[in-house]
């Protein structure tokens, strides 16, 4: 027999740490359209942004919003550090020399954390409101419905800057047309490093906020893997599909937690995943390539 | 300085080893390789037995990525295949060593085609998340199959060869050993005939290969199962070895592991395979010995895995960004240099 509530109650959970990753995916998308980098290392960046935070507001003891900024731009410089020494070198080099960058660039980070904070699980400081959330009659889960906020509201604050702000404009033309971008002066190097801060910042922010639902660990950059699932099922160069795949997976992991058991989570996205791809090679929204000899 | 080797024959051209500087040095190093289990102690040879197998495992990886250009992150996943395939067949039936080797080698082999299906559509980076699919789904088989063993795995009897047990890594030597070579002289030999052309010609651009009357799925599909089929028997000999197979035995960090030492080593080069899997199975042994020597002793040891981690890293960034053709290339350097001896180039 089935249990409606029950698996509205689930529903409503896996949406709202779907918005989590969809927030990681956007951080995720944006560095791969403005500079085809497929950065594999999405989860210890935020992993980075966690630990940062940590040390800010555990160790030194800042204010809380203190600690927030100073995590944020310091995992902002972190970006920029790592756009100017291992990817801006590589520029021109197949897609896969890049993509291995990416994969030594995780190990680096996972051996730098457990270097100098140990490898054991810590907690960040609470600092979201703790009052149960009732929607109807089901019960969500304070921290994740408050991360599901702050996801959306940085979601939504991301959108409009592309739109609107000089810098997005300059993005989203490098994204389209790298040639006719520079042709209208837009200074594209600036702008890749611009994409890899603005990324590595948000990927700040949801690690604050996964590791205060589920603590950090050097093993966090796991949470990268399903950022991956969702962005490859979305589409690479898709915002959209960003979105509609964190979503997405977030509902399918939520429900094979519940109704399969915990092991099954990680299959079930993949099986979504190679279904998806073999249907649509490019994802669910993203751009199919049209090769020419 | 050598000016160059005259040939006089397409045989000639086509021969695997060409001069006879390289058959000298091939002699040296067949007996060193001969020598080495006399000279060596228990943890040389055990080390060489590890470094063995790995080096089929990347020979095999390059096959599909270097040759062809598949990347491929679910090298691990295949050697688990092969690994359980040989565990069970010998619990089960007690066969031969060598038939189980095989064995392991070809269910790896279907399995690499199965993986290889999405390649025709699915590319690139797509491609290499659909083998990270792959080998999840592969370790959540191995967990859940009954005859498996579950998550505590299968352990195995010794292998048997002529009536002796292969129970100690100087036995071991002679199994591991001999197989990796006949394993590097097939992929070497390979890439002279017609398939291992035809894998060039797909990696340099597939829509052109096609063009010339290359059908891709045949090739692709072949190279996935050849290169599944190297992991497979490598995974095979990763058993003996090990002698206990379980489903945490074959990480994704394995797989990244292999697709590291073949771009450390040089990609579409069976030296470079050779030489990156040699590379990287020593450094983190080298780290050990470079901490045990260190003044502090034992307070440092438990830095040694997170500088293990860094050090991994960035090799694969430093020779990504310094020397993207890896360790072959540095090699055909230095053998350039004395070539050409006492001129500059």
């Amino acid at each position: 027999m089935m249990d409606w509530a029950f698996l509205f109650e689930i529903s409503l959970t896996g949406i709202a740490s779907g918005g989590l990753y969809a927030l990681a995916a956007l951080a995720f998308v944006m560095v791969y359209k403005a500079t085809r980098v497929v950065n594999i290392a999405i989860g210890e960046m935020l992993m980075a942004g966690a630990y940062l935070f940590f040390t800010f507001a555990a160790m030194w003891a800042l204010p809380l919003w203190a600690a927030i900024a100073a995590a944020v731009l310091a995992s902002g410089l972190l970006g920029a550090v790592i756009e100017r020494t291992m990817i801006r070198p590589l520029l021109g080099e197949p897609e896969i020399s890049v993509f291995m960058v990416t994969v030594g660039l995780g190990s680096v980070l996972v051996g730098l954390v457990e270097l100098l904070w140990g490898a054991d699980q810590r907690r960040l400081p609470d600092f979201m409101p703790s009052q149960p959330i009732m929607v109807g009659d089901a019960f969500l889960a304070p921290k994740v419905f408050w991360g599901a906020v702050v996801a959306a509201v940085f979601i939504a604050a991301v959108l409009l800057l592309f739109r609107y702000w000089r810098g997005g404009v300059a993005l989203r033309a490098t994204a389209s047309d790298q040639g006719a971008a520079y042709s209208v002066g837009i200074n594209v190097p600036r702008v890749f490093s611009l994409a890899w801060v603005a990324s590595a910042m948000l990927a700040a922010v949801s690690g604050i906020i996964v590791g205060s639902i589920g603590g950090i660990s050097s093993s966090m950059g796991v949470f990268g893997l399903s950022v991956l699932v969702v962005v490859i099922v979305g589409g690479l160069d898709s915002v959209l599909g960003a979105l509609v795949a964190g979503l997405l997976i977030g509902l399918v992991e939520a429900l094979a937690g519940a109704y399969l058991g915990g092991e099954y989570k990680l299959l079930a996205t993949f099986v979504v995943l190679v279904a998806i791809l073999m249907v649509r090679p490019y994802g669910l929204f993203g751009t199919h390539e049209i090769e020419r000899l | 300085m050598r000016i160059g080797t005259l040939k006089e024959s397409y045989t000639a051209d086509a021969a695997l080893f060409d001069s006879r500087t390289q058959h000298a040095w091939l002699a040296v190093a067949a007996a060193l390789l001969l020598l080495f289990p006399f000279m060596a102690s228990d943890y040389w040879l055990y080390m060489a037995c590890l470094v063995a197998i790995n080096v089929a495992s990347s020979t095999g990886l390059n096959i599909l990525t270097g040759y062809t250009g598949l990347v491929s992150l679910g090298q691990a996943a295949f050697m688990g295949l092969g690994a359980y395939t040989v565990a069970i067949v010998q619990a089960r039936w007690g066969t031969p060593l060598l038939l189980n080797l095989l064995a392991g080698g070809v269910v790896a082999m279907l399995g690499g085609i199965v993986v290889g299906i999405p390649s025709l559509r699915v590319k690139g980076l797509y491609l290499a998340i659909v083998t990270i699919a792959a080998s999840f789904i592969a370790h959540f088989l191995f967990a859940n199959f009954g005859f498996t063993g579950g998550t505590a795995g299968l352990s195995m009897q010794p292998a048997r060869i002529f009536g002796i047990d292969l129970d100690t890594s100087f036995r071991l030597y002679w199994l591991i050993v001999p197989v990796m070579v006949l394993m590097l002289l097939g992929a070497a030999n390979l890439f002279r005939t017609r398939i291992g052309r035809a894998f060039i010609a797909i990696r340099d651009r597939d829509i052109s290969a096609e063009v010339l009357g290359i059908p891709l799925l045949k090739y692709k599909l072949l190279s996935f199962g050849l290169s599944s089929f190297y992991a497979g028997v490598a995974g095979g000999l990763w058993a003996y070895f090990f002698r206990v197979v379980t489903p945490e035995s074959f990480p994704l960090s394995m797989s990244i592991f292999f697709l590291a030492a073949i771009i450390v080593g040089g990609m579409g080069s069976i030296l470079g395979g050779i030489l990156g899997a040699v590379f990287m199975t020593l450094v983190p042994e080298l780290l050990k010995l470079v901490f045990d020597w260190l003044p502090g002793g034992s307070e440092l040891t438990v830095f040694l895995s997170p500088v293990r981690l860094i050090v991994f890293g960035a090799l694969i960034i430093g020779f990504l960004v310094f020397e993207p053709l890896g360790l072959a290339e540095m090699w055909r350097r230095t053998r350039r240099f004395f070539h050409l001896w006492p001129f500059r180039n």
